[in-house]
């Protein structure tokens, strides 16, 4: 019998079939299946974009696809009240809560004060935030959001996020090429669009071998979504942890500029100038986000780790004046939470400063909502 | 073992599968599976370790041939050159160490030539002792069973296994606070250990198959079934061994089939499977009766299709050498009672079990006839469950593991004596039999289910704890 094994109609056989997968159904079919989630269907959906280096204790991971990350979130629910009103609350690490449980977090908290617009809609919040320091990344995920239908963007922002070389960095930016490539040309962005740090596919990176790791970190999302269903685990909450730098260097310099040598165009203000385009008419918030104000050694040269006092200044007087002159709805909370409510790193904090964050914003995007709703005749 | 390990040995199996049919077959199985145990012992924080243990493995090995072997055998002119063959393997490994080979046996780092030489020369004298005794006694085969048996507990036990850390410690300079049980991975010892004592209680009954040095040490170390088993009786393994018809295509397809079953069984369902699956970690997290539930399920499965994964590959890589291994698993989980769930379930261990302890047991208690059948039963099912949990590790989870199955075992009997004669009084139409048989699966899972909290949980109170999650008990 096994003589009768014909071995090249075998080999040939299993050939074709991996050329029909590999070149044809997996660069045709991939779009889709970035879609497909056993989120808001078998499991309910994640509170914050999956991000993660530990899966073991976190389950949860960092992938790059936009669609399998928008799909296992609960922004992407169809469920829930049809009458709410939607806020997506862009921003770093500080927003999406590391060291915090989902309900921690500043949008935990502010859906746990059950605000409602003038009309009655309860307001539901989103924590878009993700765990990188880029404007670029922010605007990628806002155009990618405006597809789940917001009512309302808020927007938190740190100078961090806004050196030009910056934009291109967060592995999230380079490894989606097509799509930060096309809003940079569709709106015109002050950004390369060929930038060295994007990892440019081609059309072997669409194949099934090309797309290997893609799929099995969306596999290995699904499969996580069952732990994050029963455990409501997303992320590893160490017993301590390094708390943020207090005392701090002696160095005036931020990144290559030292002071009176950063000028406007070194820092991505162009993203925030074409947001309102890319978000059409849904309204934005902008608020530059708390930072840790540390009164340790050399705290007359810098606020924090980050930031030399000088860099930090004129940064908070370019966005006063831009949104002067640009008509922004910014809010700007830069001292607004006391320096013991920092956990590790100079924009995290701890759930009492969300807490404290989440009063003041919520104060914003009340006096939004009454000055942009519509009145009832 | 992960899937590069596996891949190599797929070369490696397929390798001597096909030169060993051109002749040398017993000295290339030897010399790979001897090279393949130093190759996968992992790597350890105990200096020089991880070459010295596959290092005393031959040694023990050897060690055990002796003083089971007959005395004509000992001397046969093959003894000597598989002794010498041994040595130079051992040197060869050892000069790594100084021929910048350090890849090539990335997880040791042997010690200074001088010490492995003193060690073989050490060896050497000891074995050719041995070798002028005419017999062993059976008292001797008993003080090396137990010796044996020692060194099991000592590894299996976290107390004396970090003790045994802190001592290696001492011994080669490194520092004696930072012992930890876990120090000591001993590559297949647990599977090791069982070869050789089935062949030393086989010789004390006068029962072992005769086999050479060199065969002796091919059924020890045989490198597909080193990690996971199965454990083969070495009677069976020795007809195994001379090359017999079966054309090396055969081999390959057969053995391919199997080693992608065991590939697919364990890199993808066991390995996906272990995501969700209860463990230590996980026991505080649960949040809900269902979500334990699911956890409990997850590992239930993710155990046997890893265990059952990793025999097929062993099935399957001894095959491409034309060696057949014995099935380890069966359908276990779709068995109607708990009996046969362990007549189905790690069948070597159990056959092995059965042979070695509970006949030898039950024929020794109801030879005193001061014992009921009823106590005879309790005693050997519960004993020998017991036995069996605390081969996994001598921890108080495995214990009331082995408790578990053990009370499981001895209801299922006392029940199925007293229903099946009434039951078939009744008269039941067949139609019910798949019925009744699929009540039966549906309990047996559930109650080996139930029973992996216990082998999971390293504390009692996490073990507790799941019990009462499973059952609703707590919200």
């Amino acid at each position: 019998m096994m003589s009768d094994i014909k071995w090249w109609r075998l080999l040939l056989k299993t050939m074709i079939l991996f050329a029909i997968f590999n070149f044809i159904l997996t660069p045709l079919l991939m779009d889709g299946i970035e879609k497909i989630s056993i989120y808001n269907r078998v499991v309910p959906g994640r509170l914050r974009f999956p991000f993660g280096e530990d899966p073991n204790r976190s389950y949860n991971l960092s992938l790059f696809s936009l669609d399998a990350s928008f799909a296992s979130h609960v922004v992407s629910d169809p469920g829930g009240p049809s009458d709410a009103y939607r806020v997506f609350v862009f921003g770093d690490s500080s927003l999406w809560g590391t060291l915090l449980r989902p309900e921690e977090t500043l949008v935990g908290q502010l859906n746990a004060l059950d605000l409602e617009t003038e009309n009655g809609s309860p307001i539901r919040f989103f924590n878009l935030g993700y765990p990188t320091l880029s404007l670029t990344k922010d605007l990628m995920l806002l155009e990618k959001g405006l597809e789940y239908e917001p009512d309302l963007i808020v927007w938190l922002v740190t100078l961090e996020s806004f050196p030009q070389h910056k934009q291109y960095t967060s592995p999230i930016v380079s490894h989606n090429y097509r799509a930060v490539r096309e809003l940079i040309l569709e709106y015109d962005l002050d950004l390369d669009p060929d930038h060295e740090e994007f990892i440019k596919p081609g059309y072997w990176d669409s194949t099934l071998i090309g797309q290997r790791r893609n799929l099995a970190d969306i596999f290995r999302l699904q499969v996580y979504g069952i732990m994050w269903g029963i455990t409501r685990i997303d992320q590893h909450y160490p017993e301590s942890y390094e708390p943020a730098q207090r005392d701090l260097d002696p160095d005036p310099s931020f990144y290559q500029w030292e002071e009176g040598e950063m000028e406007t165009s070194d820092l991505a203000y162009s993203i925030l100038k074409k947001a309102d385009q890319v978000a059409e008419d849904v309204p934005i918030l902008i608020v530059n986000e708390p930072i840790l104000i540390s009164r340790g050694a050399n705290s007359d040269i810098r606020y924090n780790f980050y930031y030399p006092i000088w860099a930090y200044d004129q940064y908070r007087r370019d966005m006063q004046n831009l949104s002067s002159r640009l008509d922004w709805n910014y809010v700007d909370l830069w001292d607004l939470v006391l320096e013991d409510e920092f956990t590790n790193s100079a924009i995290h904090l701890t759930p009492r400063g969300e807490s404290i964050l989440a009063e003041e914003v919520s104060e914003g995007i009340l006096d939004l909502l009454n000055s942009s709703m519509p009145v009832e005749e | 073992m992960t899937i590069h390990d596996v891949i190599v040995l797929i070369g490696l199996s397929l390798f001597l599968g096909w030169v060993t049919r051109k002749g040398q077959r017993k000295n290339l199985l030897l010399l790979g599976s001897s090279l393949v145990f130093y190759w996968l012992q992992p790597s350890l924080p105990l200096r020089y370790l991880s070459f010295w243990l596959p290092t005393a493995t031959f040694f023990l090995v050897i060690l055990s041939w002796v003083c089971t072997s007959s005395y004509q055998q000992r001397w046969e002119r093959e003894t000597i050159q598989t002794a010498g063959f041994m040595t130079l393997i051992i040197l060869m490994v050892g000069l790594t160490r100084y021929l910048g080979l350090g890849n090539l046996f990335a997880t040791l780092y042997p010690p200074r030539l001088l010490r492995v030489v003193v060690f073989l020369l050490v060896t050497l004298g000891v074995i050719a002792i041995l070798l002028r005794k005419e017999t062993f006694s059976n008292a001797a085969l008993w003080g090396l069973f137990s010796f044996f048996l020692l060194l099991f507990v000592i590894l299996k036990t976290p107390y004396f296994a970090q003790m045994a850390s802190r001592m290696w410690r001492y011994v080669v300079d490194q520092a004696p606070g930072l012992a930890r049980a876990e120090d000591i991975k001993w590559l297949g010892f647990s599977y090791l250990t069982f070869r050789i004592l089935h062949t030393i209680r086989d010789r004390i009954k006068g029962r072992l198959s005769e086999s050479s040095l060199k065969e002796y040490l091919i059924y020890t170390l045989f490198f597909p079934a080193i990690s996971a088993g199965p454990i083969d009786r070495i009677g069976h393994f020795l007809r195994e061994l001379p090359e017999d018809q079966r054309s090396f295509e055969k081999d390959i397809i057969q053995g391919g089939r199997r080693l992608v079953i065991g590939l697919f069984k364990k890199f993808v369902v066991a390995d996906t499977l272990s995501m969700i699956a209860l463990g230590p970690e996980n026991v505080s997290q649960i949040q809900s009766t269902g979500g334990a539930w699911i956890l409990l399920y997850a590992f239930t499965l993710q155990i046997f299709f890893d265990f059952s994964g990793y025999t097929d590959m062993a099935i399957g890589l001894a095959r491409f050498m034309n060696i057949s291994l014995p099935e380890n698993f069966n359908k276990p989980y779709r068995r109607q009672n708990l009996t046969q769930f362990w007549n189905n379930w790690h069948m070597t261990l159990t056959k092995w079990i059965r042979s070695y302890f509970f006949y030898p047991l039950t024929r020794a208690l109801r030879s005193k006839g001061t014992f009921s059948v009823f106590g005879v039963l309790l005693i050997t099912q519960i004993s020998t469950m017991m036995l069996i949990g605390l081969w996994h590790g001598v921890s108080l989870g495995f214990v009331i593991w082995g408790l578990w199955h053990g009370i499981g075992l001895l209801v299922q009997n006392r029940w199925s004596t007293f229903f099946k004669s009434r039951l078939s009084k009744l008269e039941l139409p067949s139609k019910l039999d798949p019925w009744l048989g699929g009540v039966g699966t549906f309990l047996t899972f559930h109650y080996v289910a139930l029973g992996w909290v216990w082998f999971v949980t390293p504390h009692l109170s996490q073990g507790w704890e799941v019990m009462m999650w499973l059952l609703g008990v707590v919200s």
